[in-house]
């Protein structure tokens, strides 16, 4: 991806022009195309922003008093007590006074939940994936390149069809509503994983490998001391991928972990639209919860955004 | 290390240590990639493996989950022959699939192009992929209340520009579209970005070429970035329209399959028969059904764009 650094491409109609040269690069007069073209590029991200600001926006507002500027771009009476309730730290009274319905909700449990399953997950899931791509990409042994293709089949079986018998499996085990349960089909590998691995792992300079072999090293070092070092920036982009998609994942855990002290943040959400009246439903309550299941990833996304922009764009070029 | 085939390894011939005779080494080679395999192996075989031939399985048996299932034979198939809801439900999903599908690529090519052609920004790319980073849950919601026919914004805005207000997810007619159109809210982004790899790996010189000929923008699109641009696309028409059909998180949050059956898809349903009717034997034989589906799209969609070349050749 190193066209990601390079200056724009030039527009073909672009002759040699007068107009001033920025100092970083290059500009282009703005005719009437180009300045339609970016009237539409804005419409889009304004399309794209919009609903996380509607979400925050809700997610302050008193809902008693919401019906009354439904339009107010600003949150209208503004107020913490959405999120306290989502917290459990308003009372009942306070709860209702502002139109939540007065339950208690735990968000804090769920959130501890999903940092817990999805740290699980992702730890797991990349580390016996990338030794699993580290025997197939590094070490020869009889049937490899069979047993690889086998792994990728998996790749086309979709997820549904799977999960409906490891639901039978998971509750044979008793690991229903446990975090073994929830973990457990992603933790030690998948197949995208340990093809992503592989990839890179095929690219790392073989001296390096021969020069440790003949220092003596076995290959639980070459893996551990060279292998990984050399890898940390794909496993740290298939780490962060990992993860946000374990946050985000919803059909498995509403199957397996229902129970309160397990339960996700996907399915605590969830359950609490279905609870939610349909006369009078607590809209900021309901956009205070979304709120605290999107801030995580979105705080990933801000540290480390070019990664995965990077990487989705890797993917793309494959 | 004279076996392994990978292109690094030829060009090195480092002499091996005179320690290991051959044999050996290859079965201490052997034995540790079983030790590295052995983890990913159980997931495999536990997880994936199993489950595919036990699903099989399941699907000529009658299960409810409580007792042992029991075989019989291929009666989940001439049920399912005769459902109306399961074939309803093929035609929903399959309505999902051409307006989320249709509508998103047509965007993201949109906005693939436009960023490839005004901006390098890595800023306006990663907020376009942001909804892609979260969870269909919290989209869902939020779009729900978004679409609200008493309070929600869209109707808002519906009323002040003079139009009826419309109960887009409780409107049989409209519920789909609107799911639809949610999800290509959350995957626009997503698949801009993938195209727009594929846009970057076209050689300037091409277009410098039109430009020298004289051609505008329109012929440049449709003559050269289109066709150049074709097995990008069919790629990620593949990926997209697989993970299409196995809607499901938007509907369960939203109206959970109605109103009446409006809105469920084939995966909702199997849902439904497996956890809220517990025909668990029925919902495996839907599930085998939706998976020969899925493999006959994907290989259809193979052939029809032949996907491995592009027209450059």
């Amino acid at each position: 991806m190193t066209a990601v650094a390079q200056p724009a491409a030039p527009a073909p109609q672009d002759a040699p022009r007068r107009t001033r040269l920025r100092p970083g690069g290059r500009r282009r007069p703005l005719n009437p195309g180009r300045l339609l073209a970016w009237a539409v590029l804005l419409l889009f991200l304004l399309v794209t922003i919009a609903p996380f600001l509607w979400m925050l926006r809700t997610a302050l507002s008193n809902n008693r008093s919401l019906f009354t500027e439904p339009n107010s771009p600003l949150p209208v009476d503004f107020t913490w007590g959405p999120l306290q309730r989502v917290f459990g730290t308003a009372s009942t009274e306070e709860a209702q006074a502002e139109g939540g319905s007065g339950a208690s909700l735990h968000f804090w449990v769920y959130l501890r939940n999903s940092l817990i399953v999805s740290t699980l997950i992702t730890v797991g899931q990349v580390f016996f994936s990338a030794c699993a791509a580290y025997a197939f990409a590094r070490l020869s042994w009889p049937g490899r390149d069979k047993v690889f293709f086998v792994f990728l089949t998996a790749l086309m079986v979709p997820p549904v069809f799977t999960m409906l018998p490891n639901f039978v499996l998971i509750k044979e085990l008793g690991l229903l509503n446990t975090y073994p349960g929830i973990v457990a089909p992603f933790f030690f590998m998948t197949p995208f994983a340990v093809f992503f691995l592989r990839q890179f792992f095929l690219g790392i300079n073989r001296e390096l490998e021969e020069a440790a072999m003949i220092d003596g090293a076995g290959y639980y070092r070459i893996f551990f001391r060279i292998i990984l070092p050399a890898s940390s920036a794909p496993l740290a982009t298939l780490g962060i991928l990992t993860f946000i998609n374990a946050w985000n994942e919803y059909f498995w855990p509403n199957l397996v972990g229902q129970k309160d002290g397990v339960r996700v943040l996907t399915v605590a959400l969830s359950a609490f639209r279905t609870a939610t009246p349909n006369t009078g439903p607590d809209w900021a309550g309901l956009m205070a919860a979304a709120l605290v299941a999107a801030v995580p990833t979105m705080l990933v996304f801000l540290a480390f955004g070019r990664k995965i922009i990077n990487s989705i764009q890797f993917t793309g070029v494959k | 290390m004279a076996t392994i085939t990978g292109g690094a390894a030829a060009a090195t011939p480092v002499p091996r240590p005179a320690a290991h005779p051959p044999s050996n080494r290859r079965r201490r080679e052997t034995r540790a990639a079983l030790v590295f395999l052995a983890p990913a192996a159980l997931g495999f075989l536990v997880f994936f493996a199993w489950p595919t031939l036990r699903g099989l399985y399941l699907s000529l048996t009658d299960y409810d989950l409580l007792t042992a299932p029991e075989f019989s034979g291929l009666d989940n198939y001439r049920t399912l022959i005769h459902d109306d809801v399961f074939w309803n439900s093929l035609w929903v999903t399959l309505e999902y699939v051409v307006i989320n599908i249709g509508v998103q690529t047509v965007v993201a090519l949109a906005l693939a192009v436009l960023m490839h052609r005004l901006t390098q920004s890595t800023v306006i790319r990663g907020v376009l992929l942001l909804p892609y980073l979260i969870s269909n849950v919290v989209v869902a919601l939020v779009w729900y209340w978004m679409a609200d026919f008493n309070l929600g914004l869209i109707n808002q805005g519906m009323d002040w520009i003079g139009l009826d207000r419309i109960g887009f997810f409780g409107d049989e007619n409209w519920a789909i579209p609107t799911i639809a159109l949610v999800n290509v809210w959350r995957h626009m982004g997503y698949t801009a970005l993938l195209i727009f790899a594929g846009l970057q790996a076209i050689n300037r010189d091409v277009y410098e070429a039109a430009a020298v000929d004289g051609a505008n923008e329109r012929r440049i699109f449709f003559g050269i970035t289109l066709p150049l641009l074709r097995p990008v696309l069919a790629l990620v028409l593949i990926i997209t329209v697989i993970g299409s059909w196995q809607i499901f998180d938007t509907v369960a949050v939203t109206t959970k399959g109605g109103p009446v059956d409006a809105t469920r898809t084939v995966q909702v349903y199997i849902y439904d028969q497996a956890f809220t009717r517990f025909n668990f034997g029925y919902a495996s034989a839907i599930s085998v059904a939706l998976f020969l589906i899925l493999a006959f799209v994907a290989f259809a969609q193979l052939r029809l764009m032949r996907a491995g070349e592009s027209d450059q050749s």
